[in-house]
């Protein structure tokens, strides 16, 4: 078992012996699209360390210990922040969290005084949730810290998508060659973004569907080498080992990109009768939170297919691992505990 | 030596004069004096006891007129004022400047146009010509008293930032400027299509999560204008062309003979919404920066004919609008002191256009376009005149802005051509400070 060690500061590291031998040299998480297959392999094996961790009685490591992260959240957010804030503890940072919902400028601070405020209070790693696509790159260009984004707007939600590649990866081994479909409200998903470019990169073969109003522009180049356009849902899992359900926002039914939760959940929603067009083997997958009935059915969300628990215990070993390769650890790897 | 920057009569001497009514460059002399235009030589030398400017290295062309310039005064002098705003004018070779009406409050009675020309004449830094709202407060709703605001001097009418949608309110609006031959400027945007959208939709919007404006928002309403415009025989203008498909539709309703010019801004003209991915706000404009095929259709446009002329939609915000999260910033980028050496260095530099034809579309085409005097050298005409130094390699700076606004992406760019500075009335107005002016020999 390889055991973790403080981090050593940038530039400080000892390459890895044995599995990882890809450092990762990034300040911070923005996206997936910015990431190599490397990097992400490197974050993967991290998690798949880190996973035991929260297992043991004592679910602590001293990794971050001095560390100091603000967690940031601008939007609603229960799983996402919780967590984040679970890793940060289980690595021994100090924390301190914030929310509030609403645009930083309503709220009469402004995001640019937000970040002087940050810089001022010597805070070493920030996770922010925030409405506004490229928040996180207004942020990371003012900030001395580290900033690792938790979803910004309709962009990327990185950690999500790792977490995604992390759970199929555990149960379909290697990504590559695989295949995967994204099913639901596309334009407005920034988890769809993160898993399209992460899966790519990784060397999956991706297929998005859904509503043709919820397709954004020209989707079907996104990603390294493109994606799979498929409206109609049984033939969009036909190949698929992993199907990815996009939660529907009730505020896009007031926008009348649908016209009601009933259709959408015949033409689109996943049911028993839906899933025997895919493979046997093929796992379901939710980012959460689930609208049971709309676009997921009670049998499916329930049923032996559906990995979507594994993947909220996953995503605390992720971003323990993001936040860990962040702040510029590696492993030692063979050492002893 | 003689300073003839202080002089009321002067020589500028051996220029390469950029005459829009000639068919080339042509060396020549051009007396000044008493503000105006005295002599046209097309000799290098003069023979005169008058002071000279020996301008040798320099373009002499009509002072630059641009229809589309927002200078914020009244109501947002933290942005721009009329002072700022022409001087900015003056520094990019502007010596007219069209200033649109969403100031506050909106330029829709004589005594906001009356305010306005008082100001820019104890404050300006350029001639400034007004448009006045198309409709009451802007609002689409009710057409303004355009004979008494014809009477306070405005040029134009304009409800600009905004799309009248209502048809009728646009057919009447059209009807009536017809009646007192006032041209229309209309800011083509369906705005439900447009709504919240932050840039031009395409693969670049959906790669960044930003909601995009398809292109049909701008054609629907173009279309729309074109054919009101057909119908009542008025003069529409369409401000701040940014699709293949608009060029088409104007370049089609021109074969038609519907009364219809355009114009394009130098960022539609040589930007494209790729850059975005930085999520720079001052990138973010309305309409916004289109796919590359747009602007070449809309350079093509340039060329054919189809736009007439290029304008630039300067529009002033502050830091503190522009410091945010991409969707909270406001449109707009500040244009005046960067077009001429943007078009020269990305259209002329590169033979698109030559250095005629590009004088031509920033002087002669904007005044023709709403019947504007100018941009013309021309014996007993006003010497409203720039002095561009064609070969001048120059990064434009932060420093260099006069406009009280820096809300432009091109900062630490790198340009070919610059301007000197203009004279207005025979003034000099140098566009340079500080120890670069050194170079400019007297």
């Amino acid at each position: 078992m390889l055991a973790t060690r403080g981090p050593r500061g940038r530039g400080a590291r000892v390459s890895g012996r044995g599995k990882f031998t890809v450092p990762f040299n990034r300040k911070h998480l923005l996206g997936l699209e910015e990431l190599t297959a490397d990097e992400i392999t490197t974050i993967l094996d991290t998690a798949d360390t880190f996973k035991e961790i929260s297992e043991r009685p004592i679910k602590k490591v001293p990794a971050l210990r001095g560390k100091t992260i603000a967690n940031l959240f601008y939007e609603p957010s229960t799983r996402t922040r919780i967590s984040f804030e679970l890793a940060e503890k289980r690595l021994s940072a100090d924390t301190v969290s914030f929310s509030k919902a609403g645009s930083s400028v309503a709220k009469g601070e402004s995001l640019r005084d937000t970040v002087e405020n940050i810089r001022a209070m010597k805070v070493d790693m920030v996770v922010m949730r925030h409405g506004s696509s490229g928040a996180h790159r207004f942020l990371a260009n003012f900030l001395d810290a580290s900033v690792i984004n938790a979803g910004d707007g309709q962009h990327e939600h990185p950690t999500q998508g790792l977490l995604d590649m992390m759970t199929m990866r555990q149960h379909l081994g290697s990504l590559a060659g695989k295949h995967v479909t994204i099913i639901g409200d596309v334009m407005h998903s920034r988890v769809a973004r993160s898993n399209i470019w992460g899966l790519t990169k990784m060397g999956a073969a991706v297929t998005v569907c859904g509503p043709s109003t919820m397709m954004p522009a020209e989707i079907g180049r996104l990603g390294e080498g493109g994606v799979t356009v498929e409206y109609d849902i049984r033939a969009a899992i036909a190949a698929a080992d992993a199907i990815n359900i996009l939660r529907i926002q009730l505020e896009r039914q007031k926008a009348r990109l649908f016209p009601s939760m009933r259709e959408y959940f015949e033409v689109f929603g996943v049911t028993p009768e839906v899933l025997e067009a895919a493979p046997k083997h093929c796992i379901v997958m939710h980012p959460g939170p689930m609208n049971r009935g709309v676009e997921i059915s009670q049998e499916v969300a329930d049923g032996g297919r559906a990995v979507i628990l594994e993947q909220v215990t996953n995503g605390v070993a992720v971003r323990m691992a993001v936040l860990f390769l962040v702040a510029g650890g590696s492993f030692d790897a063979g050492t002893p505990e | 030596m003689i300073d003839w920057k202080d002089k009321r009569e002067f020589w500028i001497a051996g220029a390469k004069i950029a005459d829009p009514e000639s068919e080339r460059l042509r060396v020549g002399s051009v007396c000044v004096q008493k503000g105006r235009i005295t002599a046209v030589v097309w000799q290098k030398a003069v023979e005169t006891d008058l002071p000279v400017l020996d301008a040798e290295r320099y373009v002499l062309a009509p002072g630059f007129i641009d229809i589309h310039t927002h200078l914020r005064e009244p109501g947002f002098e933290e942005k721009e004022t009329i002072e700022t705003g022409t001087a900015a004018a003056a520094a990019g070779g502007y010596t007219a400047v069209v200033c649109m009406a969403n100031t506050n409050p909106v330029i829709d009675d004589p005594s906001v146009v009356e305010y306005v020309t008082c100001r820019a004449q104890t404050t300006g830094c350029s001639r400034v010509y007004v448009a006045g709202a198309l409709t009451k407060g802007r609002l689409g709703e009710i057409v303004n008293e355009y004979y008494h605001l014809k009477r306070a001097g405005v040029v134009a009418l304009s409800d600009d930032g905004s799309y009248v949608t209502n048809s009728q309110v646009m057919r009447t609006a059209l009807e009536y400027a017809g009646l007192h031959k006032l041209p229309v400027i209309s800011h083509c945007e369906d705005v439900f299509l447009a709504q919240a959208s932050q840039m031009n939709e395409g693969y670049t919007s959906t790669r960044l999560g930003l909601k995009g404006s398809p292109a049909a928002a701008e054609e629907i309403a173009v279309a729309r204008d074109l054919m009101l415009a057909q119908l009542t025989g008025a003069r529409l203008h369409i401000a701040h062309v940014s699709t293949a498909g608009a060029v088409d539709l104007i370049r089609r309703a021109k074969k038609k003979g519907v009364s219809v010019t355009a114009e394009a801004t130098p960022h539609h003209l040589t930007l494209d919404d790729r850059l975005l991915e930085s999520y720079d706000t001052n990138l973010k404009v309305n309409p916004p920066l289109r796919g590359v095929k747009d602007v070449e259709a809309v350079r093509a446009g340039l060329l054919d004919g189809a736009i007439d002329c290029v304008a630039t939609d300067h529009a002033p915000h502050n830091e503190i609008d522009k410091d945010v999260e991409f969707d909270e910033a406001p449109a707009g980028m500040i244009g005046l002191e960067t077009a001429f050496a943007l078009l020269h260095t990305r259209l002329v530099v590169n033979g698109v256009v030559d250095l005629l034809g590009l004088v031509r579309l920033m002087t002669v085409h904007p005044a023709s376009v709403l019947g504007l005097p100018g941009g013309r050298i021309r014996n007993e005409g006003p010497a409203d005149l720039v002095l561009i130094d064609p070969a001048e390699e120059w990064t434009f700076e932060k420093r260099h802005i006069r406009s009280r606004s820096r809300n432009t992406p091109l900062i630490g760019s790198s340009f070919t051509g610059r301007v000197q500075g203009v004279f207005l009335e025979g003034k000099w107005q140098s566009a340079i400070i500080g120890e670069e002016a050194q170079g400019m020999k007297t």
